[in-house]
């Protein structure tokens, strides 16, 4: 009661909060489109930009891509290995020789192939520069028409995947080493931390979706979970083992999703397709009709979860982003007391976001695992 | 809409680190923490229903113990009235022994008292006979120094005689 009460007060705080930084953002278009003899305020490296606005939604998306080089601080960057597969040939050489241009100004040779730099992607390089100085064709949306190489490098989302590997590995093995040390004994230090979060994953989502099944699917749930929980996390930290937008990234949704995908469609039972393709129950052709409905079911699932995992990460660091960006859009250091509460306080809703999401993709994960090999009922 | 299409690189980095990181932390980390948790809520119950079976246990010995004091209650309720009844009887007997043996002894004494009155009547007689001898022998030495009491006598004698 008293816990529900709390919950009530907090949700209403909540919905007070939206309201004002809804307000808040419906308003400042308005003003955007007011003040067009802004100065950039925020030089993306190398870029000596001449523009006379700044460019809140060309920021925030440089800033959740992928990058081949590192942000360290200010204008000091690390660069990062490009690894090409370019015309059969493996090419490597370091991002730094690109001296920080992301325009295709810059040509890079290397084994006898050129190769450039646009929006961090990497292109075979025309032969001449167009009129500004770009060794790319552009089409009429300014997007690069040149052909890529195959691009293997260890860009900044590569670097944080392998290091919240070598994270996950670390911790979990400190702590199952916890429970060989201490068997049977009550849990201690990051033992104590984690085993509620295993527990949690074990009680409320693999149990309940997957039944006496479920231990054959705790590895998995287990893995995504905490990779999908400590990547949010680590994408949150603002500078240099965080910053990257991994779980934000599409394509590693995609491999997470498709993970997910696979092992529902391996572990279907024969219930389980013959609900697909002849969902018995009902007339003939109502079954004829709900087959293409059920086959296309079978691939909505897993893309609806990539997309999910994908746009709420994403959404979450454009939405901090743009409040921090609203300094520079108002050139005003006094909207930055506005503006860094609110994106503090979207941070926080972050941390929870970073939880949920990881909850969401699990269970549901769990779900269309427990479809496929529920028994018949 | 370059958000929207996956870079190849990261697809295939992301496989290959997520594959090994599925296969390093089942084998190295879910095994041994989910067979330890399981091994400890196992351990737990069976502790639980081991208190339980316990505590059964102890209730059961309870309620025997009480049996038991019950039983020796009664047991001793028991003897203590068999221990009255014979007591009652023991003195009813010896009461009733006493009776007779006090009949007994009142019989003898009355045959002895019997006796000795008979013996004591004997004796009277024979003293009273030898007395009255004697005094009849005195009577008669006086009555017979005359001559005509000494035919007197006769003559009564033998009135007697004849009478009968």
């Amino acid at each position: 009661m008293d816990c529900n009460q709390v919950f009530q007060f907090k949700f209403n705080r909540l919905i007070v909060v939206f309201a004002l930084f809804s307000a808040f953002l419906l308003g400042s278009p308005r003003v955007n489109a007011q003040v067009d003899t802004l100065h950039s305020a925020e030089k993306s490296h190398g870029e000596t930009a001449e523009k006379k606005k700044f460019e809140i939604g060309k920021f925030a998306l440089h800033h959740i891509a992928d990058s081949h080089s590192w942000h360290v601080i200010g204008e000091k960057f690390i660069g990062l290995p490009v690894v090409l597969y370019a015309e059969g040939k493996v090419v490597t050489f370091n991002s730094d020789d690109f001296k920080g241009d992301d325009d295709a100004k810059v040509v890079v040779e290397k084994d006898g192939q050129r190769f450039v730099k646009m929006h961090e992607k990497i292109y075979f390089a025309s032969e001449a520069a167009n009129e500004h100085g770009q060794y790319v064709a552009l089409n009429e949306a300014h997007h690069a028409e040149n052909k890529r190489p195959l691009d293997f490098s260890l860009t900044k989302n590569t670097c944080t995947l392998l290091l919240s590997v070598v994270l996950l590995l670390v911790v979990f093995i400190s702590v199952a080493n916890g429970y060989k040390k201490r068997a049977g004994k009550s849990p201690k230090g990051l033992q104590s931390w984690l085993e509620p979060v295993i527990l949690f994953v074990r009680d409320d989502i693999a149990k309940p979706n997957l039944g006496h099944k479920y231990e054959r699917f705790m590895p998995y749930l287990l893995t995504v979970f905490f990779f999908i929980w400590f990547n949010n996390m680590l994408g949150l930290v603002p500078f240099l083992p965080g910053g990257a937008n991994l779980t934000g990234n599409i394509a590693v949704t995609m491999v997470l999703a498709l993970t997910t995908f696979l092992i529902t469609i391996f572990n279907g039972n024969k219930h389980y397709w013959k609900h697909i393709f002849w969902m018995p129950g009902v007339p003939v052709p109502m079954k004829i009709f709900l087959m293409p409905l059920e086959l296309i079911g079978i691939f909505t699932k897993p893309i609806a979860l990539m997309i999910r995992l994908f746009a709420n990460i994403t959404a979450g660091h454009i939405l901090v982003l743009s409040l921090i960006c609203l300094i520079f859009v108002f050139d005003s250091l006094w909207v930055s007391a506005a503006s860094v509460p609110f994106a503090i306080f979207i941070g926080g809703i972050e941390l929870m976001v970073a939880f949920i999401q990881a909850f969401i993709f699990t269970i549901l994960s769990a779900l269309f695992i427990g479809m496929a090999v529920e028994d018949h009922h | 809409m370059e958000l929207l299409i996956p870079e190849v690189g990261l697809v295939v980095f992301q496989s290959i680190a997520f594959l090994l990181l599925l296969f390093l932390l089942a084998k190295f980390a879910w095994k041994p923490v989910l067979g330890a948790i399981k091994e400890r809520e196992n351990s737990i119950d069976e502790a639980l229903n081991k208190a339980e079976l316990a505590k059964q246990e102890m209730a059961r010995l309870t309620s025997q113990n009480q049996d038991l004091m019950q039983q020796a209650r009664a047991e001793r309720d028991e003897i203590l009235k068999e221990a009255k009844t014979l007591k009652d009887s023991i003195l009813n007997e010896a009461k009733k022994q006493a009776q007779v043996e006090g009949a007994k002894l009142i019989e003898k004494a009355k045959i002895e008292i019997e006796n000795q009155k008979k013996a004591a009547l004997a004796e009277v007689k024979g003293q009273v006979s030898s007395l009255s001898l004697e005094i009849a022998e005195r009577v008669l030495r006086t009555q017979l120094d005359d001559k005509t009491k000494q035919e007197a006598l006769v003559a009564n004698l033998l009135k007697d005689v004849e009478l009968n």
